[in-house]
This record gives structure tokens, C-alpha cells and sequence, in this order.
């Protein structure tokens, strides 16, 4: 291990990433700005998520690495073998083994306990950025509590919709404060937004940072006539028979088959384990 | 003290300290009132072990920091100097600031952030005679339910600090080789 400083980041990056996380923590859901570094991964591959890993790992941790739920894609085994070789790391596919788990759009099905840290990596931080483009507007509505915008989208979806047809990245309001970007994880997820974990938010593009720390009062938006609902495909998984996992849809034949399997691949492996 | 002391007392393995040092001070301020053990930095007094941990792990030539009352001594700043390179200045351009609750009040002197900007404010890092789990009521985010502090006296600087949420003063208080940590979002009493 004498190739990388621990971690790959020098000092100084840490400092002010660790300086931002600290701020981020201290303000739930408010958007930390930080001097984000280019890594040897490009814009998109979760280098936010990445940086603020490399911030927070110290040498006895454990890391699980997951994209959309699964330790076997190529953005999570990349990300796991840049950390057993740049921190020398030891890391793990097992939720319950972990102590730091970076993820990219979802929420493991394992409840999470304290002393684990969850790192997100986030394409676009700001809520309202698609409803307005301009950052100097959208940081006086933060600052204002201006979300009568976001209210507006809602309303219009189950205007057009007769529902609120948002299913993803579906937006919340962090102790009754800030309204904040939870990533692109499903909205079956958003009810696990209530942690024992610190959970950070780490945007590499767009420069930003944010924090939930544990036990934090995270609401998903809704209207009183037409209440949040954490919803999935309505069916059990096809490999381990779970009824309230967030399930994926896999197309198995060019003739319509397709099953439908839990996201979460440690959750859906223990299950079959214990089973078999 | 002569200058060559300066030079001792700093981290053995930075990297591997200060990210361990990191870890308890997050976990410390993700959950007011936790208390956590740090080691690694052997600064000269009055500057106790955990305050020095926090400068050494937090600080550098881009934060200014704030020597408070008998913390504004020869030896604290050259040691703060060799180890950290952070530039001494008054209260109202601190990012970080260090003494007992007597020196650093009142804390309206402090950055407090802006509307626009709430995280530009500064991280006060409070000597404390005494840290213990009991004393004044804790909630809010990071708490489950409720915990205990003991806070230094006067309470009611604190109090108005949080009132003034999302902006305001964030807070490590340090005692020995321990700290605790009281960010502007814990609601008090």
C-alpha cells in the first residue's frame, strides 16, 4: 500500500470534503457546495458517491459496493476494486457485514443499523432543477422555503395522471425544512429514508454534497386526498418467493416470457440460502 | 516552551489518523450527545488532545482559525502553525474557532451563514471541564427520541443558536481526549 495515498485523495481534498459532510450533517437536506475532483472514472460512474467514500473509509472498515441493488454489475465491482486497491480495504457483499455501503439508486432490503454509513452517488442533486433551470432562483426558494413549484408538479401529474405518477428519485421534505433529492432510488424506498445510518449524498458533476443523519424526519411530498404510496410490481420474486422486496423486471426470451426477481441480490442470495 | 516543541505532538500517520479521527467526529455530530474517544495529537495546553485531534483533522491554510482568550498563546500558535497552517484571525473571519465558553461568547461575532448559503458559517470548538451524558435535554435530528448533555453554562447562547436554524454556529465540545458534538439543528430543553 504505497502506490495511493490511503484512499486515493490527497489530504487536502479530504479536509474540505470531510469540512462539507460535517456542514451537510449539521443542515439535513440543504446542499453543500465542495470543490469536487476529477477521479479516474468519468462524470456519471458515481464520482461523487466515490469522493465522499474516500472521505469518510479509514482502514478497518468494510465496504459493500451496490448499483440498483446488485454487487455484480460493472459500476459496483469497479468502484469495489478501486477501493481494495487504492484504501486496502476489506469488503463484503453481505448488508449486515458492512460498515460503509456506496450505492447507486437503491436502498438495501436489509434494515440498516448504527455504526453503518450509507453513501449515495446522486446524478442531479437539486429537486427543482427541472422546473426551474436557474441555480440562483432555485437557491433563493431553498432559502425562502418556496416548494409551492413542486406542489404545482405534483398537483398537475395527478391532473394528467389521475395519481402522482413520479416513481423515482420521488422528492421529500427533511425535518419539515429543506426539500431534497433523495437520488434516483424507487419511491418503495423512500419510508427507508428513516435511518439508524448516516446516509450521504455525494453529486461529482454538479458539485454538491447533502447529509440525513440517523433517526431523521424525512416525509415524502403528498396532498392530504392523494397520500404518498411506497409501490413495487405486484408480484413475489421469481428466485426466493419474497412478497415485500422491490422487485426487477427481466425479460427472458424474445417470445414475452419475463420474471420478475428481487433488486437487492444479497437480500435475494441470504433468502434462498436459509431456504435451501 | 521553546520552539523546537512546536514541531512534535502532530499525527504519526496522517492519513490513517486523521480518517479515523474524521470518523469519530462525524459519528459524533450525526448524533448529538454520543461522546467519542479520539487520539493521535499531543498539543501543548491548554489545548486539550481532542481539540488539537479536530485541528489537525479539519483544518489547513484555508480555514481560518480563532484563538480564544487563554488559548491565544505562543505556544498553541505555533504549534497550530507547523501542524495545521491555518491563518490566525478574529472572530468574525473565522471558519473554526477554539477556547472555553467564556472566550468564545458571544457567539453573534461568528459567521453565522446566509440564507442562500447556511453551511458558511463557523464550527466552534469548545474546551469544556466536564463532559457527561446528563444535564440538559437533547432532540431533533440524529436523536432518537431524546438524549442528555452536559452543556457549559450559561445554556441560553445555545438556546438562541438553535432557534436561529438553518442558520447559525455548529459545535464540537472537547474535553481530555474526549468529544461531543452539538450542531445548530439540536433543539434544546
Amino acid at each position: 500500500m504505497t502506490d495511493y495515498n490511503f484512499a486515493y485523495l490527497d489530504e487536502d481534498t479530504k479536509r474540505m470534503i470531510r469540512r462539507a459532510i460535517l456542514k451537510a450533517l449539521a443542515v439535513p437536506g440543504y446542499q453543500v457546495p465542495f470543490a469536487s475532483r476529477e477521479m479516474p472514472m468519468p462524470y456519471g460512474w458515481g464520482t461523487g458517491g466515490v469522493q465522499v467514500s474516500a472521505a469518510i473509509l479509514t482502514p478497518e472498515d468494510v465496504m459493500k459496493v451496490i448499483d440498483q441493488g446488485a454487487d455484480d454489475t460493472t459500476n459496483a465491482v469497479s468502484i469495489r476494486r478501486f477501493f481494495e486497491k487504492t484504501a486496502g480495504v476489506a469488503t463484503t457483499t453481505r448488508t449486515a457485514e458492512a460498515t460503509v455501503i456506496q450505492t447507486r439508486h437503491r436502498i438495501p432490503e436489509t434494515p440498516l443499523r448504527e455504526g453503518q454509513v450509507l453513501v449515495y452517488q446522486v446524478p442531479i442533486p437539486e429537486p427543482l432543477r427541472f422546473l426551474e433551470p436557474r441555480e440562483t432562483e432555485t437557491r433563493r426558494m431553498h432559502a425562502l422555503e418556496d416548494y409551492g413549484l413542486m406542489h404545482v408538479k405534483l398537483y398537475e401529474d395527478i391532473a394528467r395522471h389521475g395519481r402522482i405518477a413520479t416513481s423515482y428519485a420521488y422528492p421529500v421534505k427533511v425535518e419539515g425544512r429543506y426539500v431534497m433529492d433523495p437520488s434516483p432510488i424507487p419511491k418503495f424506498d423512500n419510508p427507508r429514508l428513516k435511518s439508524e445510518a448516516i446516509q450521504l449524498f455525494g453529486a461529482g458533476r454538479e458539485q454538491r454534497i447533502y447529509a440525513l443523519p440517523p433517526h431523521c424526519r424525512v416525509e415524502s411530498l403528498d396532498f392530504e386526498d392523494h397520500p404518498f404510496e411506497a409501490s413495487k410490481a405486484d408480484h413475489p420474486c421469481a428466485l426466493c418467493g419474497a412478497t415485500g422486496s422491490y422487485l426487477d423486471e427481466v425479460i427472458t426470451d424474445d417470445a414475452g416470457g419475463r420474471m420478475f426477481v428481487c433488486s437487492d441480490t444479497d437480500f435475494c442470495a441470504t433468502r434462498r440460502g436459509e431456504a435451501a | 516552551m521553546t520552539g523546537l516543541d512546536a514541531l512534535s505532538g502532530g499525527f504519526a500517520t496522517p492519513a490513517l489518523d486523521s480518517a479515523r479521527a474524521f470518523r469519530a467526529a462525524m459519528e459524533a455530530l450525526a448524533r448529538p450527545g454520543t461522546i467519542r474517544e479520539v487520539a493521535g495529537a499531543a498539543p501543548p495546553g491548554p489545548l486539550s488532545p481532542a481539540a488539537g485531534v479536530l485541528i489537525l483533522t479539519l483544518c489547513d491554510p484555508s480555514t481560518p482559525l480563532h484563538l480564544a482568550g487563554g488559548w491565544d498563546v505562543p505556544a498553541v500558535r505555533d504549534w497550530v502553525a507547523f501542524h495545521a497552517g491555518a491563518p490566525l484571525v478574529a472572530a468574525e473571519r473565522a471558519a473554526f474557532a477554539v477556547g472555553d465558553w467564556a472566550a468564545l461568547r458571544p457567539l453573534g461575532r461568528f459567521a453565522q451563514g446566509t440564507p442562500d448559503y447556511p453551511d458558511r458559517s463557523a464550527t466552534l470548538i469548545v474546551e469544556v471541564p466536564r463532559l457527561a451524558a446528563d444535564g440538559a435535554r437533547l432532540t431533533g435530528p440524529g436523536i432518537r427520541g431524546e438524549t442528555w448533555l452536559s452543556l457549559p453554562a450559561p445554556v441560553e447562547p445555545l438556546v438562541a443558536n438553535a432557534a436561529r436554524f438553518p442558520l447559525g454556529v455548529d459545535l464540537f465540545l472537547t474535553h481530555g481526549h474526549r468529544l461531543a458534538a452539538l450542531p445548530r439543528s439540536t433543539r434544546i430543553g
